[in-house]
């Protein structure tokens, strides 16, 4: 008897180190193709020259035009879903009735459900031409159109788990400041966000983290062009779609474009991973503070 | 003289059904119990006789809760849980490593303060603790729920919904559920935690009434709030204040002559 | 203007802003669907979904690709659940506070946040490479796993807690062992809320494209896999690459796939809904 709970026990405390095994396998595979990849390419070149075009005969290795494909097409997503999400977060929480709530927010949700595929046609048939009718300069890749259908996608990020930080905070809060004659507008933000703060801050944080991974709508929207540009109306690179260009190509295994992808990848993981730690961090300290 | 049933905890023994109209006697020397940093019992020494019911009173948070939980180590489970001294059931310490702790709480049963049915039907309420022991043998499990149910005084409510989910008796059936899911394991003393403070006056009633014949088969101990609930049904009452027994005694003396200035305190309602 | 009447004006304005962005958020996804549904509609038939895919547009089908992703999802559900559940099993009810269990709890967390494509590259260094399944449907629903362990375990572990602890205690009390108790009170009283979390996370799978594109998945599959190690193509795979064809009938094909796509992915979150609801109901 004491046997069998033993080995079960065994089996489930397995079945958990299989995460481990998931990050160390993650860091083991993109720091073993990196270092392979940095005996050819110093750190310095990588780290400061502004242009990446390992797949043309002169080739650049300059991570930092990928890296500004990536922050701009996230800002540009950020620029959106922010003022959006937490104003539906504040409107949800402090003024929407209950009823009304209930129904939208799951409608909300379906934003986040749908396959990013879907959203990068979207972008692409869609957004972009009907942005062109406004800006006819437009390229037909771009970071513009790009980042406003990302942002689309994270509003309900933004929304829902801001929505939950405002719900976490004590109703006798709220109910002190109508107490004192404060409006909804005053009680929620002199009140309600900075009590809420830490959430709110941990859900921007994701949504940033997001989307700088955020793959589909960028390779198919924004183009394949690595650039060094803050201009959002032309096609940029970001490093995940650089990942997907040659990865749908044939680059074989050994090769320096082979190499590149997990190179790239690195920096990318290094980004999430600082972004998500703080996150975690600003969570967990939160969490002590209500219990 | 009373005849003690001797429980072999260190070995499963499918029990023998002639001996178990004995309870069992529980012995504690200076037991102190800490969560952590914090002492909940204070160092106590009691002995319970077989066949006799004891109430434990005392304001909320005086350890007599945390007493209970020891006899049958539902402690275990708490984050922080440490003892000292002993706990004996007859005359076996129940804290030694080699001890069976499921075997134990085969033989001890427990009741809690809120009914709390499992999700499934009547009948399977009550033979969970005889699935779980392995026992297959399908007119064994009938007849054990039977006599079970019947113990509980609830055959008569449920014979013909036995299918029927638990979760749709009443609060007093199902508290009457739970006794009778513990009865079918056949232990040899009954723990009850507050058993009536989720209840109705009417189906307390029904409740003290049970505790009142099973007193025949089982040493029964009885965590309770309520004094005249003691008074009513206890043979001897324990009067536990911040983590300390302060006087136990025949339920008739606590509460008439209490011995304790603290006791007469509680019992004449002066706080708590 | 006084005080009174300018902070009464800001705050309804506020409102009114409110609802027009919640609107929005509404319009956007009706505009979305609405386009797709107009322009994919018309290869929306028999023909569209038991075709091979072709260079040819209007003859292109998404047979290969359906059968793909049935193939795939049926494996990832293969490794991720008994994984999945297990670890969450371990975490909710094992894990004691050690410096191992904090650790495994930070890693669940990061996990959950590594972007898919990285996912992609962990097995197109482990499984394609380094076992050397090569660009199959094995490498595809191995990554897909672990993409979606932490959705998993995260459900496990929620629906885990929400069983009331005086079940269990009533378990432990008749003299059941903690696994007895695990399998036959706190499973079953979770069930609904991990089969809920399963489903969305199935629903998060069925619609991955960037890390199956890193681990080889197919733009063109002409036959239909016969076994585990034979290459495959995906319903979002396949929408990807005749989204990137500049011929306008292929365009259209993509919105025929998206509908299909569309479809799936919304029947399976309303029957998680659907779960969610039930048993949220049946635990109180």
């Amino acid at each position: 008897m004491k046997v069998k709970e033993k080995i079960i026990e065994f089996i489930l405390k397995f079945c958990a180190s299989i995460t481990i095994l998931t990050t160390v396998g993650i860091i083991a595979v993109l720091l073993f193709e990196s270092i392979a990849f940095f005996k050819s390419v110093s750190i310095f070149e990588f780290l400061t020259d502004t242009q990446w075009t390992p797949l043309y005969s002169e080739k650049h290795f300059g991570i930092l035009a990928l890296v500004s494909g990536t922050f701009l097409t996230a800002a540009i997503a950020i620029a959106v879903a922010l003022p959006i999400g937490l104003t539906i977060a504040i409107y949800l929480n402090m003024y929407a009735p209950t009823s009304f709530r209930k129904t939208l927010k799951p409608f909300l949700e379906i934003l986040a459900a749908i396959p990013t595929v879907v959203y990068g046609f979207f972008a692409l048939t869609i957004v972009t031409p009907f942005l062109q009718t406004i800006y006819p300069d437009l390229e037909t890749f771009n970071s513009l159109s790009a980042g406003i259908v990302m942002g689309i996608m994270i509003i309900p990020f933004i929304s829902s788990l801001s929505e939950d930080a405002l719900y976490a905070v004590p109703k006798s809060l709220k109910l002190a400041s109508f107490g004192m004659g404060a409006t909804r507008f005053q009680t929620a933000f002199k009140v309600m966000v900075p009590a809420a703060s830490s959430g709110i801050i941990v859900s921007i944080i994701l949504a940033i983290s997001r989307a700088i991974g955020e793959t589909m709508i960028v390779a198919i929207a924004a183009g394949q062009q690595p650039q060094f540009t803050l201009n959002p109306t032309v096609p940029v690179q970001t490093i995940t779609s650089y990942i997907v260009q040659v990865s749908m190509g044939d680059a074989p295994q050994g090769s320096i474009e082979y190499k590149t992808i997990f190179a790239a990848g690195l920096t990318l993981f290094v980004f999430t991973f600082i972004l998500n730690s703080i996150s975690f961090y600003i969570k967990k300290k939160y969490q002590e503070k209500y219990e | 003289m009373e005849k003690t049933k001797n429980i072999k905890l260190e070995k499963d023994s499918m029990k023998d059904e002639t001996t178990l109209s004995n309870g069992s006697r529980i012995e504690a020397k200076d037991v102190k119990v800490w969560y952590d940093d914090f002492m909940a019992i204070k160092g106590i020494d009691m002995v319970i006789k077989p066949n006799t019911i004891t109430a434990f009173i005392g304001p909320s948070g005086c350890g007599k809760s945390t007493f209970l939980r020891l006899f049958n180590r539902m402690n275990d489970y708490v984050e922080g849980f440490k003892m000292e001294g002993k706990i004996k059931i007859n005359g076996d310490s129940i804290y030694k490593k080699k001890v069976n702790v499921e075997q134990l709480r085969k033989e001890i049963g427990m009741v809690f303060q809120k009914p709390n049915p499992f999700p499934k039907s009547i009948f399977e309420n009550v033979a969970y603790g005889l699935k779980i022991q392995g026992i297959k043998d399908k007119k064994l499990i009938d007849e054990r729920v039977e006599k079970a149910l019947r113990q509980a005084d609830l055959w008569e409510e449920v014979k013909d919904n036995l299918k029927k989910s638990a979760l749709a008796l009443s609060g007093g059936q199902q508290q009457r559920l739970c006794i009778a899911r513990t009865l079918a394991v056949q232990p040899s003393i009954l723990l009850m935690d507050e058993p009536t403070s989720a209840l109705d006056p009417i189906s307390t009633a029904k409740i003290e009434e049970l505790i009142h014949h099973l007193k025949e088969e089982y040493t029964i101990i009885i965590v309770t709030h309520n004094m005249q609930q003691a008074s009513r049904i206890s043979d001897y009452t324990a009067f536990f204040y911040l983590g300390e027994l302060i006087e136990y005694d025949k339920t008739r003396k606590i509460f008439t002559n209490p011995e304790k200035k603290q006791t007469e305190n509680y019992i004449t309602g002066r706080f708590g | 203007m006084n005080n009174h009447k300018k902070n009464k004006y800001i705050d309804q304005s506020f409102k009114v802003l409110g609802i027009l962005f919640t609107m929005l958020g509404i319009f956007i996804l009706g505009v979305l669907i609405y386009n797709i549904v107009i322009a994919g509609f018309t290869r929306i038939n028999w023909d569209f979904l038991t075709s091979l895919p072709s260079r040819k547009p209007e003859r292109a089908g998404i047979y290969t690709a359906i059968i793909g992703t049935l193939d795939l999802m049926l494996l990832t559900v293969l490794f991720a659940i008994p994984i999945g559940v297990g670890a969450g099993i371990y975490l909710e009810e094992y894990a004691k506070k050690s410096k191992f269990s904090s650790i495994l709890e930070i890693n669940i967390s990061n996990l959950a946040g590594v972007p898919s494509i990285i996912y992609g590259l962990l097995g197109l260094g482990i499984f394609v490479r380094f076992f050397g399944f090569g660009g199959s449907i094995l490498s595809g629903s191995l990554t897909l796993s672990l993409l979606i362990l932490p959705i998993i375990i995260v459900a496990t572990r929620e629906a885990i807690k929400a069983v009331p602890h005086s079940l269990k205690e009533a378990s432990y009390g008749l003299g059941a062992s903690k696994w007895q108790t695990i399998k036959n009170v706190v499973l079953p009283s979770s069930f609904g809320g991990i089969l809920t979390g399963i489903i969305l996370s199935l629903s998060r799978a069925i619609g991955e494209t960037a890390p199956l594109i890193v681990v080889g998945a197919m733009a063109y599959v002409p036959f239909v896999p016969h076994s585990i190690f034979d290459t495959y193509s995906v319903l979002p795979m396949q929408i990807f690459s005749w989204t990137t064809r500049p011929q306008q009938g292929f365009a259209i094909a993509a919105a025929g796939a998206i509908i299909v796509l569309l479809i799936i992915t919304f029947v399976m979150n309303g029957i998680a809904v659907y779960f969610r609801n039930k048993w949220q109901k049946r635990l109180k």
